[in-house]
């Protein structure tokens, strides 16, 4: 149960290194916005597993796990919302014609 | 416990590779959405530091609680962006003046 724990997290931790990876190196805000809204919630979704493999069966494990239902649901939510705002706003994706996100 | 204090560290690490983003990014997109993953990583870093002190329920709710409060502040914040757009911002300035 712990060394099942142990593997989740280092994987989780591993998917959240790629999201800072994406964040430093992607050009543009949509290349980011995909870095996070994937990379970032299966990466923290593995961690909180481990932990819950962690702690057994309790309250706490309970607690955990309405964290990752809620995460799982809201980030990719809110991540949305986001672009949805950027492109309404006249936000345009990088090209090799317009590089214009910066990086 | 000494594994838990390496996942804190390195979930520490991660956060400051965001909040170079929050610092640097060239749109107030990019500062929000950094500033998102530094929310939802956090979230994390709770729980994991109750796993170090090897009481959990002690900092389980106020996880549950930074997950709220994140979702809602970037929510809010996208949507009120999309009502106000920032006339400064030097990316949107540049590439509004390239799509008209």
């Amino acid at each position: 149960m712990t060394i099942a724990g142990n593997i989740l997290i280092g994987s989780g931790l591993f998917f959240v290194a790629l999201t800072a990876l994406g964040f430093i190196r992607l050009p543009d805000f949509f290349t980011r916005v995909h870095a996070v809204s994937k990379s970032e919630t299966l990466g923290i979704a593995l961690v909180l597993l481990g932990l819950i493999l962690h702690e057994g069966v309790s309250l706490v494990a309970l607690k955990l796990g309405l964290v990752l239902l809620f995460i799982v649901i809201a980030n990719p939510v809110a991540a949305h919302v986001l672009i949805r705002s950027a492109i309404r706003t006249g936000v345009r994706p990088w090209t090799q014609s317009n590089k214009g996100g910066g990086a | 416990m000494d594994g838990f204090v390496i996942v804190a560290s390195v979930l520490v690490a991660l956060n400051a590779v965001a909040f170079v983003r929050v610092a640097l990014g060239p749109s107030v997109y990019d500062r929000l959405l950094a500033a998102g993953a530094v929310g939802t990583n956090s979230i994390v870093l709770l729980a994991v530091l109750g796993f170090i002190y090897e009481r959990p329920g002690m900092l389980v709710d106020l996880a549950i609680t930074y997950a709220l409060l994140n979702f809602i502040g970037a929510v809010v914040a996208a949507k009120y962006l999309e009502r106000h757009p920032e006339p400064t911002d030097p990316l949107t300035d540049k590439l509004s003046e390239g799509t008209s």
